[in-house]
């Protein structure tokens, strides 16, 4: 193939639309070239070209969506990037394909350096896919960047670093010290080629493969499953239903204390409870016979009636999901579809709701969000010496190894689990939907199987964000103190109660503990429906209930007429101040260190400068709303993390770490940790990680524990080497092992200010200023963490905006594909400015703070406020896109509508 | 995505249709769904018909050309009507890369209401060439689609060409459209076509199939809105935006229409 250099960018030779070349093609009998060699595999009239690719071992291309909606799986053929998923592959027969892997060759290494130097990636899944939408563009991409970049998906980095390396700015140089510094990721060379091996970007010899029938109805009893006619096709192996699986409850949520989730899911059940529940499982040779299969497998149902939403599931004489469920199983009450009831008092709400004039009470509403992790939930399994071995693509392999021990009575010796590199996670992946229903069918036929969702069972049948309905009433006094906060809460668990009591109990308990106040109350449920589960999902609750406590405290300040910020301020928790614990019992969690009022005062310096202007028009009015959250930096219930550090003959150290990476960039801040405690080079750190052969135990990857919770087990471990190679001989191979438990803890704040401007006769929304100020305490990784916060701002602002996913009349998730689920794309968003404030956290490894979560929560309050304010009404309910904003402008009238002369 | 049921392609002038078929265009639609009741693809590539032509009454674009072809064309400074081209193929809801494969045909016979092709098609009264093994038919394509995902195609059926009929290429056209996103699919799409002794409003993506209003002349904004209102279409509800918003929106893009026509 002939190229064009003059980076980053390059064209190609024959674009696609080339009627002849296409007529050549497809008449003669040339063969495929894949990058550069002749390709002697003929594909099948029913593959796609991405499918026939990764056949061929080209595991760079990704599988993201199906649909030709992401990106992920671009290739250039003939010289033109195409979204291989949607590319008929017979249509390649004689094309000229190239894929991540044969960029180089063709000219496109520096478009990669630049990525490379911006590290314009995180979990790296989407990234092949990216770099080749990149180098098709011509020049009419060119010159239109933002509109090129249209349906090629990234969620995790908000796009600002991939806008860095598509014009050539570096995020990173070459440092010294490793702390504090931009040290780059170790495995960026291999995702920008590539190389980097996600869950199941390995070739295991005469792997088998799952698909799963999944229910079509919303609640019922399975009186049979047939699967001969399916058992009929040649290629299908096995179906495995109800009376196969054993039968022992558990929960899909992976936590440290398997009692915080209520036990009441099955491998398979005999009883259905949502559409899209699994039903049984079907192992054949491929995936396209296994699919093809699953039409064929007869379920006979009796039908039970359905509660589609938390009213009709808690009306007295509803049908009860889980009433065959025994006391001790950790539901709240099973009789009245309560998976969870909490309330807490501290001192008496009453009394200053009646007295004060300044009351505000408001009604919330947030509704389900997917986190579209482009790697979708996956894992392959085998036996290996009788043990079985499963790779998969999780945040808790620790955990998941000793759910297939319970499920399958199995030692922990008998299963490793494995978890490479992970493409993207969110919450999706602290949840076991892929393995236990894989390790069956391991265990059973004894040979290799896969599992990949497809990106509709992704919206359909993973877990969601929990909807969320609260009422939140806030008064104060003249002086501006706040006198009570009262909150009462619903969510909507769907069939199943992963993670229903922590979401619940994190998200309305630390929403309320961010402002002292004598007087607080709170009255919350997670209520079972027939419906998809929800379970964790970034933010852990603590964004739905912040919004509602956050816009109702943002609508008191403007009823007394103080500066929104500084009301807050007033009300907020101080350092050293100590917590009283609405709802458990005594509390490890301190205000050990506060920059919040440092993060109040950039914001509002960040957004005393100039604004760009609001588009023309006379239509548009312009607001400024801030909000203010705090995240407690480590989840309760004692995480534990596992690492060990060996000194070895060559002078390098092997680092072995138990917590998974999934873009969140701990493996980097690990290697640096260790390399400025053993004083050695961040080069000299060879990291190895979430496999449980390498280590005990380690709860795993979640609740923002990767750097302060894990990176504190890295530090002690690394001081404790430095101690002991200090007594021995030089040269010495030693290896030490270091756990923590993330006690006692601290919280973090992050203060966000939006200026923004509304259409009033569109109900359009732009955002002209996106700052966030952050207490992150002793940034380790200052680029990293800025991408931290870059991310979780543009996936917040997608919940705020766009994202809207509902359960439809008959149970069924809506919608199920990304052209109807809208996350932010390329060109959505102006970028977010980051500030850091100084502090250091006596809690925190070298004085440092979680910051995964934190940045996303005061988002969708503080978009709300800048509305409020630049409009006069408060919108409670998200998301907030145009169509929903103009009605809540301008009243749901069915009438005649604004006189035409307003436009 | 693959898709397991196809056990063969076959080059479409070569093949009869028979039940189990599909007409494969770009492909983009026909893999990103599970296609459990189709067994054979005809492939119209092979077909070969050149996306582009000049003929006698107008130009004849062919069901192959691709969106990203339409984009390419030349423009012809006396049909400025053509310049809804770009705006109907930048409205295109797909990246670059699913525009430099999708058909023209594909668009139209897909009928959704977000449909770019069927918004110019139906906005310069194009004509729809519809053909099968044993008859060809003309179809306006205002009235091609018949509901969201239905249209008038029998199932042996495709569509051969549109032709643009010369008579209104010269006409004065205005264009607006809306979204949720800034690049998002269209909400609403209002078309609107000025010559002497006609005016033109073809409303497209706010309704199940398009919907046009004729007028002697260049209406007033309450003389549209009137008809608009006595006309109680049904509008589309779904997530591209609610029917309640597509229809205050529709309103306000006529007017913003009718002051550029009328301007």
């Amino acid at each position: 193939m002939e190229l064009r250099r003059g980076l980053p960018w390059f064209r190609l030779v024959a674009p696609p639309h080339d009627t002849k070349a296409r007529c050549r093609r497809t008449r003669g009998t040339l063969r495929m070239r894949i990058n550069g060699t002749a390709c002697d595999a003929v594909p099948r009239a029913s593959q796609c070209l991405r499918g026939f690719l990764r056949e061929q071992g080209w595991h760079g291309v990704k599988t993201g969506c199906d649909t030709g909606e992401c990106g992920s799986c671009t290739v250039l053929v003939d010289g033109a990037a195409v979204n291989s998923c949607v590319f008929p592959a017979v249509r390649a027969l004689s094309g000229d394909i190239v894929t991540i892997e044969g960029l180089s060759d063709v000219g496109g290494r520096g478009l990669q350096d630049a990525f490379l130097r911006a590290q314009a990636f995180q979990c790296g899944f989407c990234t092949p896919g990216v770099i080749m939408t990149a180098a098709g563009f011509g020049p009419a991409e060119r010159a239109d960047v933002d509109a090129a970049m249209k349906a090629t998906l990234c969620r995790c980095t908000g796009y600002a670093s991939i806008r860095d390396a598509l014009d050539g700015r570096a995020r990173w140089a070459p440092a010294t010290s490793p702390v504090g510094a931009d040290v780059p990721s170790a495995d960026g060379p291999a995702i920008v080629t590539g190389a980097a091996r996600f869950t199941l970007d390995i070739e295991v010899a005469d792997v088998l493969h799952m698909k799963l029938v999944r229910s079509t109805v919303p609640h019922a009893r399975v009186l049979g499953v047939d699967a001969s006619r399916a058992l009929s096709v040649p290629g299908v192996v096995a179906v495995f239903t109800h009376e196969d699986a054993p039968d022992v409850l558990y929960s899909s949520a992976r936590h440290q204390k398997t009692s915080t989730d209520p036990a009441d899911t099955r491998v398979l059940d005999r009883v259905v409870r949502h559409v899209g529940q699994r039903v049984a499982a079907v192992v054949a040779t491929t995936a396209a016979i296994a699919e093809q299969a699953c039409r064929l497998v007869d379920v006979s149902y009796e039908m039970l009636p359905a509660v589609l939403d938390v009213d009709a599931a808690r009306r007295p004489g509803a049908p009860a999901l889980h009433a065959d469920k025994a006391d001790d199983h950790g539901i709240a009450d099973a009789g009245r579809n309560v998976a969870v009831d909490i309330r807490g008092d501290i001192g008496n709400v009453d009394a200053p709701l009646a007295a004060s004039d300044h009351v505000v009470e408001l009604t919330f509403d947030v509704p389900r969000a997917q986190h579209v992790h482009l790697e979708p939930h996956c894992t392959i399994g085998w036996l290996e010496g009788g043990r079985l071995v499963v790779r998969t693509s999780s945040q808790t392999p620790f955990l998941t190894r000793d759910a297939l021990c319970r499920i399958f009575s199995l030692d922990r010796c008998d299963v490793r689990v494995i978890a490479d590199r992970i493409g993207g996670a969110f919450g999706g992946k602290q949840e076991m939907l892929t393995e236990d229903v894989l390790a069956l069918a391991v265990l059973q036929l004894g040979r290799p199987v896969q599992l990949e969702f497809t990106r509709a069972e992704e919206f359909s049948a993973a877990t969601t964000r929990h909807a969320m309905r609260c009422t939140v009433t806030v008064a104060a006094d003249s002086d501006a103190d706040l006198t009570a906060m009262r909150l009462t809460g619903t969510m909507d668990t769907g069939a199943y109660g992963n993670h229903a009591g922590g979401v619940l109990y994190r998200g309305c308990r630390e929403a309320l503990n961010l402002y002292r106040c004598p007087n607080k109350s709170i009255r919350a449920q997670a209520v079972y429906t027939n419906t998809t589960p929800a379970g964790a999902f970034r933010g852990y609750g603590l964004a739905q209930f912040i919004f509602a406590v956050d816009c109702a405290i943002d609508e008191l300040s403007r009823k007394l007429g103080v500066h929104p910020l500084e009301f807050r301020l007033r009300n907020a928790v101080a350092e050293h101040d100590q917590f009283t614990s609405l709802v458990a019992g005594p509390s490890d969690v301190t205000v050990a260190s506060s920059a919040l009022p440092d993060c109040v005062d950039l914001v509002r310096r960040a957004l005393a400068e100039p604004s760009p202007p609001p588009p023309e028009g006379e239509q548009w009015c312009v607001g400024t709303g801030y909000a203010v959250s705090m995240l407690e930096t480590a989840p309760p219930g004692r995480h534990r993390a596992s690492v060990r550090i060996t000194s070895e003959a060559d002078r390098r150290f092997t680092l072995d770490v138990g917590t998974a990476e999934f873009g969140n960039g701990t493996s980097t801040v690990h290697r640096q940790i260790a390399a400025g405690e053993l004083g050695c080079s961040i080069e000299d750190i060879v990291l190895r990680r979430s496999d449980t052969v390498l280590l005990e135990h380690d709860t795993g990857a979640f609740g923002s524990t990767g750097t302060v919770v894990a990176g504190m087990a890295t530090l002690r471990a690394a001081r404790k080497l430095v101690a002991a190679m200090a007594a021995a001989a030089p040269g010495a191979v030693l290896a030490v092992e270091e756990s923590t438990e993330g006690s006692p803890r601290s919280v973090s704040f992050v203060v966000h200010g939006f200026r923004v401007a509304v259409n009033i006769a569109t109900g359009q929304l732009e955002v002209l200023r996106n700052v966030q100020a952050v207490d992150a305490g002793t940034v380790i990784n200052p680029m990293q963490c800025r991408g931290q916060v870059e991310g979780a701002v543009v996936q917040a602002l997608g919940a705020a905006m766009t994202e809207y996913l509902w359960s439809d009349e008959n149970g069924q998730m809506q919608p199920t594909t990304l052209g109807g689920y809208r996350v932010p794309a390329f060109g959505d968003l102006p970028p977010v400015e980051v500030c850091f404030a100084t502090s250091h956290d006596p809690t925190g490894p070298l004085g440092a703070k979680s910051m995964g979560e934190a940045p996303l929560n005061p988002v969708a309050p503080a978009l709300a406020n800048a509305v409020r304010d630049a409009t006069g009404v408060r919108v409670t309910a998200l998301p907030l896109s145009a169509d929903r904003l103009y009605e809540a402008l301008n009243g749901r009238v069915d009438g005649a509508g604004p006189d035409p002369a307003i436009y | 995505m693959d898709l397991p049921g196809i056990k063969e392609v076959m080059a479409a002038p070569s093949a009869t249709w028979r039940p189990g078929d599909a007409w494969l265009g770009g492909g983009t639609w026909l893999f990103s769904r599970p296609q459990p009741d189709i067994d054979r693809l005809l492939d119209l590539h092979h077909f070969g018909w050149p996306p582009c032509e000049r003929v006698a009454d107008g130009i004849s674009i062919a069901a192959t050309c691709t969106i990203g072809e339409l984009l390419e064309l030349p423009e012809v400074r006396e049909w400025s009507a053509l310049s809804l081209m770009r705006h109907c193929c930048e409205a295109f809801s797909g990246s670059f890369k699913i525009r430099n494969l999708a058909t023209v045909g594909g668009n139209l016979a897909l009928s959704l209401p977000i449909g770019p092709m069927i918004s110019l098609f139906s906005g310069l009264d194009g004509v729809c060439v519809i053909e099968s093994a044993a008859r060809s038919r003309a179809v306006p394509a205002s009235e091609f689609v018949t509901g969201i995902g239905t249209n008038v195609l029998e199932p042996d059926e495709l569509v051969r060409s549109v032709l643009l009929p010369t008579s209104v290429l010269r006409d004065r056209v205005a264009f607006r459209r809306i979204s949720l996103t800034r690049h998002g699919p269209s909400a609403v799409v209002v078309v609107g076509r000025s010559a002497p002794g006609g005016c033109t409003l073809t409303v497209t993506a706010a309704t199940p199939c398009p919907r046009q209003l004729t007028f002697p002349d260049v209406p007033s904004a309450h003389e549209a809105i009137a008809r608009l209102e006595h006309g109680a279409w049904s509008y589309v509800g779904d997530f591209h935006g609610s029917d309640l918003w597509r229809r205050h929106m529709t309103r306000k893009l006529v007017v913003d229409v009718l002051e550029e026509l009328s301007g």
